[in-house]
């Protein structure tokens, strides 16, 4: 679902400072213009012009040289097979504006469109770099893909003297790809199949009674049979009186918040993010770990009162959560 | 036999490979290139080794890199648990290996395609049921999965506690990374950090932000530790280990010990920091400079408390201050740290103490009498200090 109302205005108001900015990188070639790029391009175009490729040709021609062919401009500064492993540079604001598209459900891109402008002929030995800016970003857009917005960013192309030699317009649509899930939207929802689920406690001897109870209802706390301490993670022993019995009772689900995260990185599949994980200290002692829920993550604080419920977080887990008391 | 470690092993060589983002190779082959270059800067050749000591979480087996290395017959090999807590660790097992005459030479190595490959980033999943997945499985239902929420949480409760603010974890992250421009090794050599970048940068896990997590690199880097005698003989002025201590305390676990009476506490490092003072017979006063493990910069606070450099709750203060940097009370992370040069589980951070103790930091200070050196934050750890031979 599209973003609309509050949700949407507090997120274009987010879009606006990236508007006629630099993206803070530049784009600066890897090797100077040079015969054997020309070459493997003009093989790949199958452009047989000669004063691309025959220097004798090109020497009575008017550019009195070989030239590079002016569509060859973007070539001369891309990254590479590196694009594809590298990690973003955390100073791109470009990278960063499409993140923030992103994390609004924004996920899907597709280039549209691109116009080039050439200022004059690149020769061999020329050193090309490139500064982009983002020149704007469009209204919301209801496209045939989905809802989005369009950005427009120009670059400049620069040589070794500084002067501009050609640019390049680009525009994408950052669109949604799919509904976002949401964490009230678990329960009472069929498993839709190959929708993405939580991961899953895997269960062993020592704690898988414990996932029964919770499947039951209940937030369970083993208890010693021989000295009566409490101990939660549950362990076969007892740390303090090595005892192998034990027993458990259930938590009332009251408890404080000892300390909390909120979590925005990275997204795994399944959960909801910014997603907000507290240790709560109990009413009986022991502490428990989950989700705090329907609680605008910037008003949870240290201290705050919290009451555990038994529920499902996705179509087929269910977990202690907790809500402001 | 000797009573206590002190002074019964020395780091002689350090070797490391580049450290990139995709390094293309094989981790075997990072491990390899990293002990060669070590038992090359210690001037010996891989017949005189005959120890071997890694992490458990390296996927390099011991044999295979011995065999890529060339080193022969081997007499000591082990393997350390808890990710970056191991740091020290390992070294820990090489002097023990060394001072009781188990092997002669150990080389201490750790290599991981930590970005092109397994990234530790994206958190724990399933597996095989052993009771580490079992503990895992705590946590994994409710999304509290990766490093940087485990840490965040102890984080946020001390900055509850001693009213500490992103802008004192943004000194640590200033002071490293101006140590970093000037290391060519490190991936943000020559890339200041101001901080309005800091303050400004994307959170990662509230209260943390980008810049307060640590790189994640492909690389490898080794060391090899010797006896005092035998250091004697070789180039390079030896690394004296005058202290090496592990530290487990109780209710620990791994990377979520939530149920200790206090989150802002850091009772294991606590414990290395003990055995490390008693050791040496050395104190905080008596520190020059030091390496502490930073998988996240909050990691440096607990940790300057723990060892007495400042009172607890004041390491804020301490940071503040400038105390991090070339001139202040204990100049840290020299290398760039692994928030700015790169993340090896803490190897990086030995090789660069013994270049504090040689006087060849890119960021070399003024003193350098004892450098202290510590490993993972948050788990069963350990820590030593070097001093001049
Ligand atoms: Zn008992």
């Amino acid at each position: 679902m599209a973003l609309a109302g509050k949700a949407r205005e507090d997120f274009e108001k987010k879009l606006k400072p990236y508007v006629g900015i630099g993206i803070g990188v530049e784009d600066v070639g890897r090797n100077p213009v040079n015969q054997a790029m020309i070459r493997q391009w003009c093989e790949a175009m199958g452009d047989e012009l000669g004063v691309y490729t025959d220097a004798a040709a090109a020497a009575v021609s008017t550019h009195e040289g070989i030239v590079a062919p002016p569509t060859m401009l973007q070539a001369w500064i891309l990254g590479g097979v590196a694009m594809a492993g590298g990690e973003d540079d955390p100073r791109d604001k470009q990278k960063e504006l499409h993140r923030l598209f992103d994390e609004h459900g924004f996920t899907g891109v597709v280039a549209t469109n691109t116009e080039q402008k050439y200022l004059r002929y690149l020769r061999p030995g020329d050193e090309v770099r490139a500064a982009t800016q983002i020149e704007s970003i469009s209204e919301q857009k209801a496209t045939g893909l989905g809802v989005g917005y369009f950005i427009n960013t120009r670059t400049l192309f620069y040589d070794q003297d500084d002067a501009e030699v050609g640019s390049l317009t680009f525009r994408v649509l950052k669109f949604e790809t799919e509904d976002r899930p949401s964490a009230s939207e678990g329960e009472g929802s069929s498993a839709i199949p190959g929708k993405p689920q939580r991961i899953k406690p895997v269960l062993g001897h020592d704690n898988e009674w414990w996932w029964q109870c919770v499947e039951k209802g209940e937030l369970a706390i083993q208890k010693c049979s021989s000295c009566g301490v409490l101990r939660h993670p549950p362990r076969p022993m007892c740390g303090e009186c090595q005892s192998t019995d034990w027993e458990f009772i259930f938590s009332t689900g009251r408890g404080t918040i000892n300390s909390y995260v909120v979590i925005h990185y990275p997204e795994v599949p399944g959960y909801t993010y910014p997603l907000v994980v507290a240790v709560v200290d109990l009413e009986e002692g022991t502490r428990f770990v989950s989700n705090v829920v329907d609680v605008d993550p910037a008003e949870v604080e240290i201290g705050m009162s919290v009451q555990a419920s038994i529920e499902h977080v996705d179509d087929e887990m269910k977990l202690p959560v907790f809500r402001r008391a | 036999m000797p009573t206590t470690l002190k002074d019964q092993a020395a780091i002689v060589g350090i070797g490391e490979t580049e450290y990139s983002k995709n390094s293309g190779r094989s981790e075997l082959s990072l491990a390899s290139e990293a002990c060669a270059a070590a038992i090359s800067d210690a001037g010996l050749t891989p017949a005189d080794i005959d120890g071997m000591t890694t992490f458990t979480m390296d996927n390099s087996d011991e044999i295979e890199v011995a065999r890529a290395v060339g080193v022969k017959d081997l007499t000591f090999f082990s393997r350390t648990p808890h990710g970056g807590g191991a740091a020290i660790g390992v070294m820990h097992q090489a002097a023990m290996a060394v001072a009781t005459g188990s092997a002669k030479a150990v080389v201490v190595y750790r290599a991981l395609n930590g970005r092109s490959g397994s990234r530790y980033s994206e958190g724990v999943s399933g597996g095989p049921t052993t009771s580490d997945l079992i503990h895992w499985s705590w946590y994994m239902p409710s999304g509290l999965m990766t490093p940087a929420s485990w840490v965040a949480m102890y984080t946020q409760r001390y900055m509850h506690d001693y009213g500490c603010t992103g802008e004192d974890l943004a000194e640590v992250c200033l002071s490293q990374r101006d140590h970093a421009v000037k290391n060519p090794r490190a991936f943000f050599y020559e890339k200041p950090l101001t901080f309005e970048e800091h303050q400004s940068a994307r959170p990662i896990v509230e209260p943390l932000r980008l810049y307060d997590c640590c790189q994640e690199t492909d690389g490898g880097a080794a060391c090899v530790v010797v006896s005092p005698e035998m250091a004697r003989e070789l180039p390079h002025a030896p690394a004296m280990i005058r202290a090496v201590a592990q530290g487990a305390a109780g209710d620990q676990e791994s990377m979520t010990s939530f149920y200790r009476p206090s989150l802002s506490d850091l009772p294991e490092m606590d414990l290395v920091a003990k055995q490390c003072w008693a050791i040496s017979g050395l104190g905080p006063d008596d520190v020059d400079a030091a390496v502490m493990y930073d998988a996240f910069s909050s990691n440096v606070l607990f940790q300057l408390e723990s060892f007495g450099f400042c009172e607890k709750g004041r390491a804020k203060d301490f940071v503040r201050d400038g105390n991090l940097r070339l001139g202040g009370r204990l100049p840290s992370n020299t290398h760039g740290g692994q928030l700015s040069e790169a993340y090896l589980h803490g190897m990086n951070g030995v090789n660069e103490g013994v270049r504090l103790i040689r006087g060849t930091s890119s960021s070399q200070p003024d003193k350098n009498e004892h450098v202290l050196v510590t490993a993972g934050v948050g788990v069963p750890t350990s820590g030593m200090v070097l001093g001049q031979g």
